[in-house]
């Protein structure tokens, strides 16, 4: 046995209140495509941002190829080979490609010939980008060929990818695993973050499995079960939704060949959209972020008003409502971004309650709030949803994201509404708050509502809905039933590979 | 009404004499603004500049050393904006509020000994032939230094931003601060520099009022210069040479209805008065209609939660 590229050993990391990493080891040989498995808290990023010099570890020891590895800042790091693919954060959308490659390197060459390399490298590598194309313009899968380019320009001895096929449809998944094989094979070690359990399997050697900042486990992916693996990861068995037989009602929402321009500079326009959904139904929709997802939530929450023929709730014309009137007629929805969408930050959960509730559960009369009334109804939403808070008084800031993501759709779902819109239902929640959110939506249908859920998680909407449609660039795709729906065909429905070839070489 | 009076040479002349204070603190506030930060002490650092420029030049007889002090003195004030907002993370609105009526009522407590005193002349370049060149060579080659100075700061900071690294970095900064930071810049730093920069800018406009343009000193003699230059900074879509258009611009008309008051037309003075500001700010509305220009992370608290 070789030895190891990276080696960490006890390393510890405590933030006030919580130890993020607590003894935790890792071992990278060179070569070795490396999987750090873990729900969300369980201090994957903390341990990947001491690789990367983001932050400090409190003791523990690094070394890099057999020396003693402490980096101060990321500039240390990537000057001994580390490269890292953000998952947000990382790129500028005002600045054109070469100018965010440029930042991301210690000595960038003339813009000139800097705009020749990220050609060359591009090519070579399947990932085509005009290094002059102003970035805010690009689409996500384009967004992380200019962060993987990036990191690629350094010649890295280790990459850390962290959840890097988030963004991607199946197809750019297979060709940018075809990337990483090859990076492989030229002796680059990849650590690689993701919780996506049959891409582990397909792609990583080894794994190292993170539970509440502690080391659980490793084991070889490849001989693992994914369904072993995620029990590795949330320490208990799993439990699946179940799904009961329902039978479809009328149709109880209908848009009909919706075009609705772009709200903001980099959004996206929505192009002839029709859809039909009946009672009882759950629809999922599926797509690569950016591509409509959030203007479409907007449309059918009220947020943007259209033509008022063009989106129909029983048979009534809503489109030029606003969302408070949608309330009263029994279109709800949730929103993805859950501090400052969803729910206000800085105001308790009273308050948060109040704020959607009012119409629907008549917590305001002539002009007045009836605060006993919002607090029984938040109270109501932490009952019967499990919310682990200390009080409906608690600020929404201070809840962890699966318990204010709980609160949220709670809030929702309690209304009773006939319509229920939701955006990223689960997004960065943990296994067992998201499977009680989808059995929430499940036993919701059950009950008549018809549920339209946005969302990038291909397993949770296989999981839960009925139909199956997806949205490319604005574009709805013609929806489908979801048994018997392959992955292939849904990738295609996706778009396809958006024009990435597979590595050349 | 005697509109002959008005010589178009002499008017010239004077228009880039009445734009450079506000090109100055411009120039620097867009760069402040690039690194994602708004200062609206603008006017606060510009009249702290315009005292500290003045005095400083009575008491060692030099105008170039009062220059320099002004510089250091605008930058000083901002420094108190630096700790307000870069280490106390307050609202920046506020302490640029702060900021202006704090160097408003500095500058008139430092200031109560030289009301009505002369300061000593700054001297103007004299180039042998080009200077004595008609029509050209008085708009062109004889004003004071600090007037070619702005427009090469101009040109420089333009450079800078389109093509070094610092200016890249300024600008990633600027435009996406937890991005720069997880790239493992020091956005704070950065940040302070730039602060920094806009305050000896602004206090250079204040002295360039209160040594060439006015040469006197005034309680408030800005008189609303430093807004201008806020507002300049905007319409001009944070483009350097847009912003020396305009304060051309506003220069140009501050200088022609002053000509046309002393030329006695008959429009009220008032009109006259207030039509550098409506012109200025209607033009440069017009030329930014191309909006996309912010700074994404302008007036945004950066703090790191590590």
């Amino acid at each position: 046995m070789t030895d190891p590229l990276l080696s960490l050993s006890g390393v510890t990391k405590a933030y006030p209140g919580v130890i993020a990493n607590d003894q935790v080891s890792l071992t990278i040989q060179p070569g070795e495509v490396h999987a750090l498995l873990g729900e969300n808290g369980a201090g994957k990023s903390t341990l990947v941002k001491m690789i990367y010099g983001l932050v400090k570890p409190d003791s523990g020891e690094m070394k890099l190829n057999g020396a003693a590895f402490a980096p101060a800042e990321p500039r240390q790091a990537r000057a001994d080979g580390i490269a890292m693919v953000f998952q947000h954060f990382s790129l500028f959308d005002a600045l054109n490609v070469a100018e965010n490659i440029a930042l991301g390197m210690e000595n960038p060459p003339k813009m000139r010939d800097l705009a020749r390399r990220i050609r060359d490298v591009s090519q070579t590598y399947g990932l085509p980008l005009d290094p002059s194309r102003r970035v805010g313009d690009l689409s996500a899968g384009e967004r992380q060929r200019v962060e993987i380019i990036r990191c690629l320009l350094q010649d890295p001895k280790l990459l850390i990818m962290d959840e890097p096929t988030s963004v991607l449809t199946p197809q750019e998944v297979g060709i940018l695993f075809e990337t990483l094989r090859k990076l492989r094979s030229e002796g680059t070690s990849i650590l690689y973050i993701s919780h996506k359990l049959e891409e582990i399997r397909s792609l990583c050697d080894a794994a190292t499995i993170l539970r509440l900042g502690k080391n659980v486990g490793s084991c070889i992916p490849s001989d693992t079960s994914a369904r072993d693996m995620a029990e590795m990861m949330v320490g208990s068995a799993l439990k699946t939704p179940a799904r009961s037989t329902r039978s479809f009602g009328d149709s109880a929402l209908e848009v009909q060949n919706l075009t609705v321009s772009a709200p903001s500079e980099f959004g996206t326009t929505l192009r002839d959209i029709s859809l039909t959904l009946r009672q009882g139904e759950i629809l999922g929709i599926g797509g690569v972020a950016g591509n409509g997802q959030d203007e479409l939530l907007s449309v059918l929450s009220g947020e943007l008003s259209t033509s008022p023929a063009s989106v129909q709730l029983n048979g009534h014309s809503i489109g030029h409502l606003g969302p408070n009137q949608r309330r009263g007629l029994g279109l709800l929805s949730a929103p993805e971004e859950r501090l400052g969408h969803a729910a206000a930050p800085d105001m308790s959960l009273t308050e948060n309650a109040m704020l959607t509730g009012a119409v629907r559960e008549k917590l305001a009369q002539g002009g007045f709030l009836k605060w006993g009334a919002a607090r029984g109804f938040a109270a109501r939403i932490i009952e019967a949803f499990d919310v682990r808070t200390p009080g409906t008084e608690n600020a929404a800031r201070a809840l962890s994201g699966g318990n204010l993501q709980k609160f949220v759709i709670g809030r929702e779902v309690l209304q009773n509404p006939k319509v229920l819109v939701v955006n990223q239902p689960t997004w960065g929640v943990d296994a067992a708050a998201a499977a009680a959110i989808r059995q929430s939506l499940l036993d919701l249908a059950a009950e008549g509502a018809a549920i339209l859920c946005i969302s990038q998680d291909l397993d949770e909407l296989m999981e839960i809905s009925d139909i199956f449609a997806a949205l490319n660039e604005g574009r709805l795709s013609p929806p489908r039933e979801t048994t018997g729906l392959t992955v292939e065909e849904i990738g295609l429905m996706m778009g396809g590979a958006h024009g990435m070839e597979v590595a050349h070489v | 009404m005697d509109l002959s009076a008005i010589n178009p040479v002499l008017l010239i002349a004077s228009l880039m004499v009445a734009a450079t204070p506000i090109l100055l603190a411009a120039i620097g506030e867009l760069v402040v603004e690039k690194a994602g930060v708004l200062n609206l002490g603008v006017e606060g650092m510009m009249i702290i500049g315009a005292i500290a420029g003045f005095a400083t030049a009575v008491e060692t007889g030099s105008p170039l050393v009062g220059f320099v002090a002004a510089a250091f003195a605008g930058a000083a004030l901002s420094l108190l904006f630096v700790v307000l907002t870069q280490i106390a993370l307050a609202n920046q609105v506020a302490s640029g509020l702060a900021l202006t009526l704090f160097g408003l009522g500095l500058s008139a407590l430092l200031g109560q000994s030289y009301v009505g005193i002369r300061p000593p002349e700054m001297g103007q370049l004299y180039l042998p032939l080009l200077s004595d060149l008609p029509i050209v060579g008085p708009i062109l080659f004889s004003h004071d230094i600090i007037l070619y100075f702005g427009i090469a700061l101009t040109a420089a900071v333009w450079a800078m931003l389109k093509f070094t690294r610092v200016g890249l970095i300024l600008r990633a900064v600027g435009e996406n601060h937890d991005a720069a930071h997880a790239l493992g810049y020091k956005v704070v730093r950065i940040r302070i520099l730039a602060i920094l920069f806009g305050g000896a800018c602004a206090g250079l406009g204040g002295a360039y009022i209160s040594l060439i343009r006015v040469p006197q000193w005034t309680e408030g003699m800005t008189a609303g210069v430093g807004w201008i230059a806020l507002a300049l900074v905007v319409f001009a879509s944070w483009k350097p040479w847009r912003a020396l258009l305009g304060a051309y611009l506003f220069g140009g008309l501050t200088v022609v209805q002053l000509n046309l008051q002393a030329a006695g037309v008959a429009i009220p003075v008032e009109y006259l008065a207030m039509s550098p500001y409506i012109i200025t700010i209607v033009v440069l509305v017009i030329l930014s209609a191309d909006k996309s220009s912010a700074p994404a992370a302008l007036g945004r608290i950066f703090h790191a939660s590590r």
